[in-house]
């Protein structure tokens, strides 16, 4: 299919001025999602982009495809009746911090738990980045922004724990900057049947700048980065400080250093039924340094998709009733006749 | 003994007892009868907001009301002729309604000294005269129920709960209605429970015996069959005619039917009833709160899917935001409000048509919405379809404004001819529609139909029309983010004229003598009322002109013409003057107000009494005393 449809990053490029601030993380992200998106095989008119409101949700005005920018936090709801009614579609949100978690919290907790055939990009950048630099629902706690000037009080989301909490099915966290992870985190998710989670860390440079430094910058992010592969052990560091990751008698999982850890450390299993191995490592990095971060996919498991649960009640409905006759539903049973 | 049989035109009948004695399905089950042997009808269900309130109080009352003639009625009728009370609370909460001379049926086995202190009453009103001056009835319904199921194999406390199908029996007899019909019903019913149906049938068959054997009935009434134009005729709810209208409408459009909703009463019926009809290609959606059931339904037609959602005003409320959305995205959406009883949660199950400013104006930004409000249970049918007409055509979200009254109340349909029914084209877009000077081609998403305003509805799939749309402020044409000052201007007028410009039938104006100086002008639920009380100031001698508004936004074009052919306006709202205002603000004229909200349909002769004064004191006026 790809072949035939021969379709280039070009393709998916409007004509639209992109009105990121310089050196925003958004842009190496379109341009991931523009690049990766002729891998799909799908024709631009089968796909999608719905968004929310955020800097990050002006995102669907830059692909050329069909897109909505609806209002904010509505995205996975809007989404889902878009799905749900067009399973045939490729259906993307594009989401912010905020837009997903705070003001949205609620739609995007149930479209995870529905598993409707929704790609989820959420882009995190841990700040309030249109309306200017307030916290946001994934700040480090005691964070200063124009709106706590005396720090933030409440304690954050981890969106992974938390979309991990809902019932998803497809959970998985990567990097702006890292574009052949990205690429490879969004083919996975494409391939996934149902609802997606991708948290993407994003650089606000403007309100937020540095705050995923520890995991990009190429001299000390080895330290700070577990990359998480299906099958493989779970293993970090630098070249000569090697650590793994290991399950103790009660359960947690510990840090240790690799020649101690031996044949004892965890092997990833993204396709673990149950999901209590992928929120151990959803816990392991401290919230406030975000050390160390695992990133890849978390959790990847079958489950029967919203949209095609609802077509098939549809289609038993038909087989069962013959397809829907109007003059017989309006008469119904009870009636009588004045001639 | 041989009874008389008295002929009568009209009867109101009122049930009531506890919420648990079955009163909504005795009343249900009369009312099939009744249609079923050809009288014209009206009904009023009223019921608490509780599932099981407390047995045996004031609150805890549950009522239906049941009008039915010979002849074409208009409202569940003002007074019952009889009331049938269950217990102490059912009379004490009902008996004030009942004219004096009226017929009162009472479970006599109810009325023990702990029930009637429970409701605070300091004597039995059945023997300290309180009801004298009524013709009543004293039936011993539970004991007479339980000793006519002796023999079955059931609990006590199910052959008591089937009393309600005994007093049933006994008014079936009282007004020769015809019985097969509830015999089938209970046996579907109970089909899992063959011995509870048996009981159930042996009641109501016991109850129709004791009216004919019983010296204390000795008169019953026939009430002859209405004439009604030819056809075949079924009963039915508002609520149930508003999901077949929604669904008549996904067939004339060819459009799949998505409903985004979140369970909220008076509304939730549609819900239940659309999500059976799968075979009709209905996807219905039973989101996580309102917000989501309207945003799920606007995904939807942005689809090519017609979405739906269904509330109350509380459900409006939080939908505000997206049905701003809607507006600015020009998508075709149907927003069902079923009114209640507010502010805030006020009364679930009572009736009001106080969200009409809500629609008109509810929302951030100058956001025009069409507004369409049916003004019977069955015109439910009729409106959800122009809802539909009018969302599809213009590429609009739309209000339905039905209410609590409408929802539960019932009515004979003329069931229609599929083949009569409008159609409606929704016109995607099929390829590019602007053409550059250079002869190169494109799809604007925002370049209108000259005629209609309305944009194109390009729906995803199609190759070609790729296009990015949102909530932000669109340049005129392309549809692309704009924030220049003359365009937003531009925008907003457009939207606006779009609204003003949909095509409405001119308003019809009642006026038999065509002489009437006086106007009544309603909108949606009142119209029964209003119509019925416009007739009884006719029967009078006197001469009263009615106008009512199926659509609120636009008004018909020939409204102000109208209104100006009218030395005096009065328009009778369930609110505090919602339409009252939208009238003088719009046409400078000086309509008089007649307002209630107290959760119930207007009385006819009330309302009459009110039209005869302002008959009266404006002719008073005139001669200048
Ligand atoms: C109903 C509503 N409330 C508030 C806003 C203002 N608002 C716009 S974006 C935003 C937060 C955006 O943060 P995030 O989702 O993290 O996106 P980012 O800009 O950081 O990409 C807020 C509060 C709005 N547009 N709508
Ligand atoms: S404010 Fe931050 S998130 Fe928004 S565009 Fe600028 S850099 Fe990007
Ligand atoms: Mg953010």
């Amino acid at each position: 299919m790809p072949e035939l449809l021969k379709l280039t990053t070009k393709d998916f490029k409007t004509d639209q001025e992109v009105r990121w601030c310089p050196g925003c993380g958004d842009y190496a992200i379109l341009a991931a999602v523009q690049g990766f998106m002729p891998s799909l095989g799908i024709a631009r008119e089968d796909i999608v982009f719905v968004s929310g409101i955020g800097c990050s949700s002006r995102f669907p005005y830059y692909m050329n495809t069909y897109g909505l920018h609806s209002i904010h936090g509505r995205a996975p709801a809007i989404a889902t009746g878009l799905a749900a009614s067009r399973p045939d579609l490729s259906v993307w949100v594009v989401t912010g911090d905020g837009d997903a978690l705070s003001i949205g919290g609620n739609h995007l907790i149930h479209a995870l738990r529905r598993n409707v055939n929704l790609k989820i990009l959420l882009f995190n950048n841990r700040i309030y980045g249109l309306t200017k630099g307030q916290y946001s629902p994934t700040s480090e706690l005691g964070k200063i922004t124009k709106s706590t000037p005396y720090g933030s009080l409440d304690a954050p989301f981890n969106p992974v724990s938390l979309a991990l909490g809902a019932e998803a099915t497809f959970v998985a966290r990567t990097i702006d900057s890292d574009r052949k992870h990205l690429t490879s985190v969004l083919q996975a998710a494409a391939e996934h049947q149902g609802t997606a989670l991708i948290e993407i860390y994003q650089n606000c440079n403007i309100f937020n700048d540095g705050a995923f430094e520890n995991l990009k910058d190429n001299s000390v992010r080895d330290r700070h980065l577990i990359r998480l592969e299906h099958g493989q052990p779970i293993a970090f560091g630098a070249e000569d400080e090697r650590y793994g990751i290991v399950r103790m008698p009660d359960a947690t999982l510990k840090v240790v250093p690799l020649e101690q850890a031996g044949d004892s450390v965890l092997i990833h299993d993204a396709h673990a039924p149950e999901p209590d191995l992928a929120f151990a490592l959803s816990r392991l990095p401290d919230p406030a340094t975000l050390s160390p971060t695992p990133i890849g996919v978390f959790r990847d498991v079958t489950r029967p998709t919203y949209d095609q649960l609802m077509a098939d009640q549809l289609d038993d409905a038909a087989r069962k009733l013959g397809s829907g006759k109007l003059a017989e539903l309006l008469t119904g049973s009870d009636t009588w006749t004045i001639s | 003994m041989t009874k008389q049989v008295e002929k009568v035109d009209r009867v109101i009948i009122r049930f009531a007892g506890d919420s648990g004695d079955g009163m909504q399905l005795t009343g249900d089950r009369f009312t099939s009868e009744t249609a079923a042997f050809g009288n014209d009808l009206s009904t009023l269900p009223d019921f608490p907001a509780e599932i099981r309130a407390p047995a045996g109080t004031l609150p805890g009352v549950s009522a239906f009301q049941l009008h039915f003639a010979d002849h074409d009625i208009l409202t569940p009728g003002d007074a019952p002729d009889v009331l049938v009370a269950m217990n102490p609370a059912a009379l004490k909460a009902n008996l004030k309604d009942v004219p004096r001379g009226g017929t009162v049926i009472v479970n006599t086995d109810e009325f023990t000294p702990r029930a009637l202190t429970k409701v605070g009453y300091a004597a039995d009103p059945l023997e300290d005269g309180s009801l004298d001056g009524y013709k009543v009835h004293r039936v011993a319904l539970t004991t007479q129920t339980v000793k006519v199921l002796e023999g079955f194999d059931i609990s006590r406390k199910d052959a008591e709960r089937a009393k309600n199908m005994y007093s049933l029996g006994l008014l079936s007899w009282l007004y020769h209605r015809p019985t097969e019909a509830t015999v089938t019903f209970l046996e579907k019913k109970f089909a899992k429970k063959p011995t509870i149906a048996a009981a159930n049938v042996a009641a109501f068959r016991a109850g129709w015996n004791y009216g004919e054997t019983t010296e204390d009935f000795v008169v019953s009434y026939e009430i002859a069959p209405a004439p009604m134009p030819q056809g075949t005729y079924r009963n039915i709810h508002g609520n149930l005619a508003l999901a077949y209208g929604l669904i008549a409408a996904g067939h004339q459009s060819g459009l799949p039917l998505f409903l985004g909703a979140y369970p909220i009463t008076p509304a939730s019926d549609i819900l239940h009833e659309l999500s059976k009809h799968k075979n009709h290609g209905v996807r219905t959606f039973q989101a996580e709160d309102e917000i989501a059931g309207i945003g799920a339904a606007l995904g939807a037609s942005f689809g090519g899917a017609l979405g739906v959602t269904t509330t109350s005003g509380p459900g409006i409320a939080l939908k505000g935001e997206t049905i701003g959305l809607a507006v600015s995205l020009e998508l075709p959406l149907v927003i069902c409000d079923i009114q209640r009883g507010g502010p805030s949660t006020g009364l679930p199950t009572k009736t009001e048509q106080s969200d009409l400013l809500l629609a008109m104006f509810g929302r951030n930004g100058e956001a025009p919405v069409p507004i369409v409000a049916p003004r019977s249970p069955a015109d439910c049918f009729d409106a959800a379809l122009e809802a539909v007409r009018i969302a599809v055509t213009y590429r609009t979200p739309v209000f339905l404004l039905s209410d609590g009254y409408l929802a539960n109340g019932s009515e004979p349909w003329h069931i229609p001819d599929v083949a009569d029914l409008p159609e409606i084209a929704p016109n995607f877009a099929a390829g590019p529609n602007k053409v550059h000077e250079d002869g190169s081609e494109e799809f604007w998403p925002f370049l209108r139909d000259p005629e209609t305003l309305a944009r194109p509805w390009a729906i995803p799939g199609t190759a070609g029309l790729e296009h990015r749309i949102g909530g932000i402020e669109k340049q005129d044409g392309t549809g692309n983010i704009s924030y220049d000052p003359a365009n937003h201007d531009l925008m907003v007028r457009t939207r606006a004229a779009k609204v003003a410009g949909i095509a409405i039938p001119d308003l019809e104006v009642d006026d038999p003598s065509g002489e009437a100086k006086i106007l009544v002008l309603g909108w949606g639920s009142t119209y029964g009322p209003i119509q019925a009380a416009c007739r009884q100031v006719r029967r009078g001698g006197q001469q009263v002109a009615h106008a009512h508004l199926r659509h609120l936004n636009p008004f018909p074009a020939n409204l102000g013409r109208i209104l100006k052919e009218y030395d005096r306006v009065l328009i009778p709202e369930m609110n505090l003057g919602q339409l009252s205002m939208l009238i003088r603000a719009r046409y400078l004229v000086d309509a008089v107000g007649y307002n209630q909200v107290r959760g119930l349909p207007f009385k006819a002769a009330e309302l009459a009494e009110v039209i005869k004064n302002l008959i009266e004191s404006d002719a008073v006026a005139k001669v200048g005393v």
